[in-house]
Order: structure tokens, then sequence, then C-alpha cells
């Protein structure tokens, strides 16, 4: 109980859509009104979730619902979401920048937050006092930033420029420096948004690594917002998978990540089966008909074993000459990058017939090697070089689960896309 | 669920709820943020001195053409009565104190729209704001204050008999945290509004040149028909100008009820000012 740093309990907030200060005054009135006669407030009622992708008839939205959830002090707590899910909403609650609508949030010690990097810095002043600047905005008293002062220039890597004004700095400096101030920031709560998304390569890395500093030397908390899955997956043990302001899931960083890529709504959800929209085919030459991701049964699935096959059912319709076309078919990790191509010219298949308009091909994965974990496809029948005929990309999320690998007791931890028996040698 | 609360109860060093005590006014966090306040006001400065070609020079230029404007047009074109004093004096009195009232009332009741971009994206109790802006103020005021006592000790160097300051100048200071206060507290109470109706900020500026007519800057209280005396005197401002110029000058009117009714005013007007503050403080940046 005691070595719980924050506590979230049902926390909700409720926003007001479109423009806010027309008819403002009548509703302040009416809610007054409501408020006197000892009736509840009549705009709450008619909140929806949030989902932006439709259009309500109401002009209250819930960004934050009924969220609950405790953070052990000296744990990365990752959040994941979309955009416009509410993590921004429940991070500017966290980091007290507005309050909540209903619900409470118990901290124990000193919360700073991160939602930029930078704020409050002033071009004209030199990079000596906007340090102090931004470090008193962050909460920091003057002796403390006296004593972090060298490590701060020194982090930052500005120390020939510190009594220049910031605005003759380089847009890297100008990032590096306000980080550094940051970086040494000693709350016992940090919070911190995507403010990774900025600054080159190495000192990303030197960022990451300070803050896994911060969490596990210093044992403070730390709450990670960031669309980076790979800076997540490094830092954070537990996520936070937010959708449309409620709290989906709560549990291990590696099994978050996989469920937020792992596309659910649309035409993603039919059971892995894609046919193309009507209109779509009209305009096109040469396309997919339709898709299919099949186990070794013949049925469309989504899950395969690590020992089975993923089969790829596969019909094109091509409506001229096919010479040259080229069908592709991209295997993805969850962080969307490439793990392996697979390409095959039309004409290979079938070199008797090219006039053919059905192509019906199947497509067998090798089995015992994807290593589990959660995968998309992306297709393309193309020329090289030359015309891109039908394209449909990152699709058919599937996920391998482990039939027992050497690495079956450590689920939910990402251990590549790959499992390859490797020869070991004990020398003399 | 109950035992559960008390036992974390005294564990936890903060709960941020829905709503907070109408009357927790969060002094103490303020306290605890005092460098902040100086770095803003540092800022403020710089910013100001960098950015200009006259630099600092415009802080005594504005207020030198001011006052000539006024002694041009009120006292020579319209002949409006300066209790017998120098002119140029007798509106700088006025207005020195009055200037540091309207530019921090002005600057204090839009402080969360131009502040909306730095207290969207970081925490600290938001009251340090307005007091940055009355601090900075201090600066200019000082500026103008000397540039009064320039002009002040010119005339009583030429000998003029008119002027006879007395012992009650010493309430200067006392004048100047009348001024913050009231200008401080009636900023908060209009930072409040103009969140939510951002067309109020029009109404301010014009509103606090009609003030400066209904309190006695560019006219003495003297020269006011008695039947419109009552209403003149229920501007909490009218003693604080009477008296600074009663002080230098010795002419106008002295009275310490209206001072104390002054300072009861500012007192209040500065604790409504702060409650209404922190209240709009927690749900501004859903509306602003």
């Amino acid at each position: 109980m005691s070595d719980i740093a924050i506590k979230v309990e049902n926390l909700s907030k409720l926003y007001q859509l479109g423009e806010v200060g027309t008819g403002t005054i009548s509703h302040d009135l009416n809610r007054w009104w409501a408020k006197v006669r000892g009736k509840e407030d009549p705009y709450t009622k008619v909140g929806r979730p949030n989902d932006r992708t439709k259009k309500g008839d109401s002009d209250f939205v819930w960004a934050l619902k009924d969220i609950n959830f405790e953070v052990k002090q000296g744990e990365v707590l990752g959040i994941i979401g979309r955009n416009g899910a509410g993590k921004s909403t429940l991070l500017k609650i966290l980091s007290k920048i507005t309050s909540p609508t209903t619900g409470r949030v118990y901290t124990k010690g000193k919360i700073a937050s991160l939602l930029e990097v930078g704020t409050g810095f002033h071009p004209e002043m030199t990079g000596r006092e906007n340090i102090y600047l931004n470090g008193a905005i962050l909460g920091m008293r003057k002796w403390e930033i006296d004593k972090k002062f060298d490590e701060i220039v020194d982090f930052a890597g500005v120390e020939a420029y510190i009594d220049t004004p910031v605005k003759r700095y380089s847009s890297g400096m100008y990032v590096r420096l306000a980080f550094a101030v940051a970086a040494f920031l000693e709350p016992e709560i940090l919070i911190v948004d995507e403010v990774l998304a900025v600054g080159d390569a190495e000192f990303q890395k030197k960022c990451l690594g300070r803050m896994k500093d911060v969490s596990v030397n210093d044992g403070r908390t730390v709450l990670f917002v960031s669309h980076q899955m790979g800076a997540i997956a490094k830092l954070c043990n537990k996520s936070l998978l937010i959708e449309k302001g409620t709290l989906k899931r709560f549990d291990k960083t590696g099994l978050i990540i996989e469920e937020y890529l792992s596309p659910s709504d649309g035409i993603k959800k039919e059971k892995n089966c894609y046919t193309v929209p009507e209109e779509l085919a009209m305009q096109k030459s040469i396309y997919f008909k339709c898709i299919k991701t099949l186990n070794a049964s013949g049925k469309i699935a989504d899950s395969f074993g690590f020992d089975d096959s993923i089969i790829l059912g596969v019909e094109v319709v091509a409506k001229r000459d096919i010479k040259n076309v080229i069908l592709g078919i991209g295997l993805q990790d969850k962080y969307n990058v490439r793990v392996a191509t697979f390409l095959r010219e039309l004409t290979q298949l079938n070199s008797d017939d090219v006039q053919q308009d059905l192509w019906k091909i199947e497509v067998a994965l090798p089995k015992g090697i994807i290593a589990p974990n959660a995968y998309n496809f992306t297709f393309a029948l193309y020329i090289p070089y030359g015309f891109n005929f039908d394209q449909v990309e990152s699709l058919f999320p599937v996920k391998i689960y482990d039939t027992g690998t050497d690495f079956s007791r450590y689920e939910g931890i990402d251990f590549g896309n790959v499992i390859v028996e490797a020869e070991w040698k004990l020398l003399p | 669920m109950n035992t559960g609360e008390k036992e974390s109860g005294s564990a936890w060093t903060e709960v941020i709820e829905p709503r907070s005590s109408l009357f927790d006014w969060k002094l103490k966090e303020v306290w605890n943020y005092r460098d902040l306040l100086r770095m803003f006001v540092r800022r403020d400065l710089v910013a100001t001195y960098k950015q200009t070609i006259l630099g600092p020079l415009w802080f005594f230029i504005q207020p030198i053409f001011t006052t000539i404007t006024f002694t041009i047009v009120f006292g020579n074109f319209a002949g409006i009565s300066s209790d017998g004093q120098p002119r140029m004096v007798f509106y700088m009195a006025g207005l020195t104190l009055w200037n540091y009232f309207s530019e921090c009332f002005t600057k204090a009741s839009t402080v969360f729209t131009t502040n909306a971009n730095i207290f969207g994206k970081v925490y600290f109790p938001r009251l340090i704001m307005p007091l940055t802006i009355v601090v900075s103020n201090l600066i200019k005021f000082a500026i103008q204050y000397l540039l009064f006592l320039v002009f002040y000790g010119y005339f009583i160097f030429k000998g003029n008999s008119s002027i006879q300051p007395n012992n009650y100048l010493l309430l200067t200071p006392l004048l100047l945290v009348l001024m913050a206060g009231i200008s401080l507290g009636a900023g908060m109470i209009f930072s409040a509004m103009t969140t939510k109706y951002k067309d109020l900020t029009f109404l301010l500026t014009f509103g606090i040149q009609l003030l400066m007519y209904a309190t006695p800057v560019i006219y003495p209280l003297a020269s006011i028909p008695d039947q419109y005396k009552t209403y003149v005197l229920l501007n909490p401002l009218t003693a604080v100008i009477e008296t600074f110029r009663y002080g230098y000058l010795g002419t106008g009117t002295f009275s310490w009820s209206a001072l104390g009714y002054s300072t009861i005013f500012m007192i209040l007007l500065l604790l409504s000012g702060i409650t209404i503050f922190n209240r709009v403080e927690r749900s501004f940046m859903d509306t602003v």
C-alpha cells in the first residue's frame, strides 16, 4: 500500500465541443438554475463517449471516462493510445493544468511535468538566464539550479554559448538546452509527453538513458507518453492503453503494444479477409479482389502457432496484360518495420495463359521461424520502377503464439521477429 | 474501502480533485515559487529593454508626452483648474500613480489569455503571473516617479511658493501598495471574465479611460460640484490620488477615513480577486 506513488480513482473529464463562447451565458445561467434547484448539471447527462470519427448530437464529450489505475514508486509507466484517445487530457490532469470533472488523483511526492521542453524560454535572454527561468517554471528553487548548473550546461553541450541570447542558437542547441534543464529536475514523479520526438538521434539516446537512470537509480516514478513504441518498450515495464477516453488495458508493455498495434476497427475486423470496395475496383486495371489469411485447414484466422504455416489466399483481377507485374508481400512487425518481403512475377506462376483475368494464388509462409509476436502484411501489385497498380497496406494483423519455444516462459516480452538456431561451441 | 482511504489519507502529499475549497488561496505554494516570480520580473525587464531601439528611454518619453498633452489640452484649452499648482507638476503627480494602476489593471485582466500557452504546458501557482505584473510595473513606476521628482524639485528650487510638501508624503509606500492591491484585485476579477468573453478586453481599455475621468487625476477633487462629490468619493482611487497630491503639493484634501475606506476596499477586492482567480485557474484551459 505504501509504495504506491500515484493512485487514480474514477477519473473523468468532460469537454464541451465547438465554439465555447456562443451561448455560454445562457448555458451558464441554465447550469446555475439547475444548481439552485438542487438538480444535476443538465449538460453532463448528454455526454457521449470520446469518438471523434462520428459526429454526435451532443456538444459535450467525455475525453476521459472512469479511469482507474495505480502506479508503484520507481515504476516507469507507458501511456499508449491513438491521437485523441485522451492521453494528453490524462497528462494535463495529472500535471494540474486542468482539473478533472469527477474523480480523484492521489499522489505522493513532488510532481514535475514535461509536456513541452523549453516552456517559457525567452529568445532575448541568454542561455544562462533561460536555464534559471525554465528551471523556476518547472518548480526548481534557485539554489537547486545553482547546484545543477554545470551539469545542465555540460549535458546540453552549450558551454561556449551560455551567455549568448538563445535566439542565436541553432534549433538543435535550443532543444538540447531545454531538455537538459528538464533532465536535471528532481521530482519524485516525472510526467513526460513525447518530448523525445525532437533532437538528433544521439541526443535522443542520451535522453532515454537519462530517463532510465532517473527511475532505476533514483527510484523515481515516471509516466511516459509517446508514439514511438520502441522508446516505450525500452523504458516502461508496464503500460496503459487508452482508447476513446477509457482505460482499455493495463498490463505488461509488450502485451499492450501488441494490442495497440493490432488494428481492431473497420475493415480490419472482418476476420482477416479483405474484399475490394466496389468503387475502387472500377478504377483499377489490376487489383486485389480478395485477400485472406488462412490456417493449415483452410479457415480464415488471425492467430497462428509458431509451428504452423500462415497461408495467404490472394485473388487478383487483371483487366490488362500482366507482363512484368509483380505480386509483392511484405511482413511487418508491430512497429511497422519490415521483417521480410516475398516477391513473385505473376507470369512465373502461370506462363501458359497470361490472358487469364482472375488469379487465385496461395502463398504459404515458412513455419518455425517467425517468432511469437504481432505482425501485419502489406500487399502490392506493381511493375518495378514503373507503375503501382494496387496496394493494400498494413492490414491483416496476425499473431503468432508460442507453441513451446525456448522463450515461452518469458511470454509478453519481445524477443525479436525470428527464431533461428545458432551453433554453440565451448572452446577449450 | 473506508479504512483504505484513512490509511492512505496521511501518506498522500497531494490530492487532485474536481473542486478545491473556495478559500484555499495557496499562498504557501506561491511563496515556494518566489524564485519564479523573480525570474519572470527579470524576463519582463530584459524583454522590454532589448527589443526596442531606444530601450529604457521609452519609459521617460511616454509620461513626458502625456503630461505635455494634458497640460496643453486640459490646462490651456479647457482651462481646468490645477489648484494653483504648476500644471506640469500637478498632472504628473496625478498620472504617476494612475499610470501604475492602469498598466497593472489592464495587464492583469488579460493574464489568462496572454499566458494561455505557458499555462497549458506547465503547472505553477497561477497567482505568480499577476503578481509578476504588479512587481514588474514597479520599475516603470519608479522611473516615472523619478521624473516627477525631477520636475518637482525644479519648481521648488525655483521658489514656487504654491508647493508645500508635508509629512503626508511619507505615505507614498502605502499609496503604492493600495494601487497595487486594487489593480491586482480588479485585474484578477476581470481576468476571469475575459477568458470566457474575450470582447470584454475592448470594453476594459475604454472603461479604464472613463475611470480616469471619474477619478481626480487631471482635476482637483475640490473642483467637483458638491452633489457629485459623494460619487467621486465612493471611488477608492480618489483618496489615493488626492493623498499623494496632498503630501507633495500641499493642496487638495486628506482624510484618514477616506484612506481607510480605500484600504478596506483594497483588501476585500484583493481577497475576492484571488478567490475568483483560483477558481477560474482550475478550468480555464478548457474554455480559452
